[in-house]
């Protein structure tokens, strides 16, 4: 009688968790939130750009290429997919994260430009820009944080064994998670050029 | 038998690795937070400390927002705004759904600092305007080594730029609130085990009454010490009391000990209540529940 007992409570226990469903679906959510968060970030700096290349050729217009640079990487993102199904297509993930670092490369080299400019950084607008910039860009860091965690857990809990199995039989995959890109670029250190060409004389 | 030493081997190797490597990261532990202004430099005098902690509990009472004050020797090895956003989520400045936290931090050592800013707070205290706040009034006075004055100018122009923004109104306080239930669900099961294990080390030894009274109080105090809030406490003890009744019931009597020997043996501890009757720690500082989404501004001197 007693023995009987135990192994209800024991199955009893075991169907509080349900095996698992519920918390792939609860971690299914998580997932998809924190990637809205992801992309909504990542908007707010798209949105950005346009004022942050019109602050910068009134002072810099000679910068020409990196000006258009950063002008064609924004359109490049704002053509790419971003929607929760992003999520079930690696191919579509990727596109999204190479878009999304081409538009941080060029910003970067639209930075390094502006560093010749010591107008331009006085420059209120400027300034006020490149503080939401910042501000964004560690809004960024903190979302792809949080959607790192949030999908290390679903992916957990999709590829664990008692869970896998619910997971298999409604079709729940793992998905995709960020890769830092050009791996073997950020492994060697970068060289520091300490003599940069000229700034180009001001237009007449 | 070779292979339950084995696997142990192993799991302890495990363990040895894992410690290992949570030493090798050795990222700073978030600070306790033991009150609005957390000074782990000794920078501030305690007067500065207690003139700032008033200024921002009476500015909580009043508006509702939480602000604090942090400040440390350095945030190696990580930069100051990954070692803000722990902070933030650790401390849950603000209150919960209306996330109107912030956070001052200087890291002294590095000479930086940081304004973290919480989500609902981002309309009155934009990234903009905490860089403003940085550069002319807090980085100046940082530059000429007044580092009281410079935070306590800080605070103000952030408390007055919040003061103008339209928030919830401060409820007053209270231990009871729907949210401990949630709380107390994630406890469930682990206090169900402990309920049975305490209750059946104790039948051994009381009988059945007394030891479900005992189990009940010590549920109840274990609850209250996790700080669940002591009405929580109570209703965990009672529900465990009640739990510990009905499982002897069921299980007819036990192993044999409880029912043949020292029946009616116990004196029913009142005493076990004791655990849940003190209620608010007074003065006590906590986050709200705030979250935080990165937003703010840094900047050194």
């Amino acid at each position: 009688m007693r023995r009987l007992l135990t192994v209800l409570a024991a199955l009893a226990t075991l169907s509080l968790t349900n095996c698992g469903y519920n918390t792939i679906q609860s971690e299914d959510q998580e997932v998809k939130s924190t990637w809205s968060e992801v992309v909504n970030q990542y908007q707010r700096r798209a949105d950005l750009v346009p004022n942050l290349v019109n602050s910068v050729k009134g002072f810099a217009q000679q910068e020409k290429d990196v000006l258009l640079g950063v002008t064609n990487a924004r359109a490049k993102v704002g053509s790419v997919q971003a929607t929760p199904e992003v999520l079930n297509d690696p191919a579509a993930f990727q596109k999204f994260q190479a878009a999304q670092g081409e538009l941080s490369s060029a910003l970067s080299r639209l930075l390094v430009v502006t560093e010749n400019y010591p107008q331009l950084k006085s420059d209120a607008l400027f300034s006020n820009l490149m503080a939401q910039l910042e501000g964004t860009e560690n809004r960024i860091t903190v979302a792809r944080n949080r959607y790192i965690k949030a999908v290390q857990a679903y992916n957990v809990t999709v590829r664990s064994v008692p869970t896998n199995f619910t997971a298999m039989m409604f079709g729940y995959k793992e998905k995709p998670n960020f890769t830092v890109e050009n791996e073997k670029d950020i492994s060697t250190a970068p060289k520091v050029d300490f003599n940069p060409t000229p700034a180009p004389a001001p237009a007449k | 038998m070779r292979v339950a030493r084995a696997s142990m081997l192993a799991a302890l190797l495990c363990l040895a690795v894992a410690a290992f490597a949570a030493i090798a990261q050795a990222q700073l532990a978030v600070p306790q937070l033991t009150g609005r202004v957390v000074d782990q430099t000794g920078t501030l005098s305690a007067d500065a400390i207690a003139r700032l902690d008033q200024k921002l509990k009476a500015f909580e009472a009043k508006k509702g927002s939480q602000i604090a004050v942090l400040i440390v020797p350095t945030t190696q090895p990580e930069a100051i705004e990954q070692f803000s956003i722990r902070v933030a989520e650790a401390w849950k400045i603000g209150r919960k759904k209306v996330d109107d936290g912030a956070i001052l931090l200087v890291a002294k050592g590095d000479r930086k600092l940081r304004i973290e800013v919480g989500y609902g707070l981002e309309g009155a205290l934009p990234d903009v305007t905490a860089k403003r706040i940085i550069d002319e009034i807090i980085t100046p006075k940082f530059k000429t080594g007044d580092f009281e004055g410079g935070i306590e100018a800080g605070v103000d122009r952030m408390v007055s730029v919040i003061d103008g923004e339209p928030l919830p109104e401060p409820e007053p306080q209270h231990e009871w609130s729907p949210e401990s239930f949630d709380q107390l669900s994630g406890w469930a099961i682990p206090l169900i085990f402990g309920t049975l294990f305490v209750n059946g080390f104790l039948q051994s030894l009381f009988g059945r009454m007394a030891a479900s009274a005992v189990t009940g109080g010590v549920i109840g105090g274990v609850a209250w010490i996790f700080g669940l809030g002591w009405m929580i406490a109570l209703f965990a003890g009672f529900a465990a009391f009640l739990f510990a009744m009905f499982v002897d019931l069921f299980s007819g009597g036990g192993s044999g000990f409880g029912s043949g020997r020292r029946r009616g043996g116990g004196v029913f501890p009142g005493g076990s209540w004791s655990g849940g009757s003190s209620g608010s720690s007074g003065g006590g500082f906590s986050g709200g529940g705030g979250s935080f989404g990165g937003g703010g501004a840094s900047g050194s001197w």
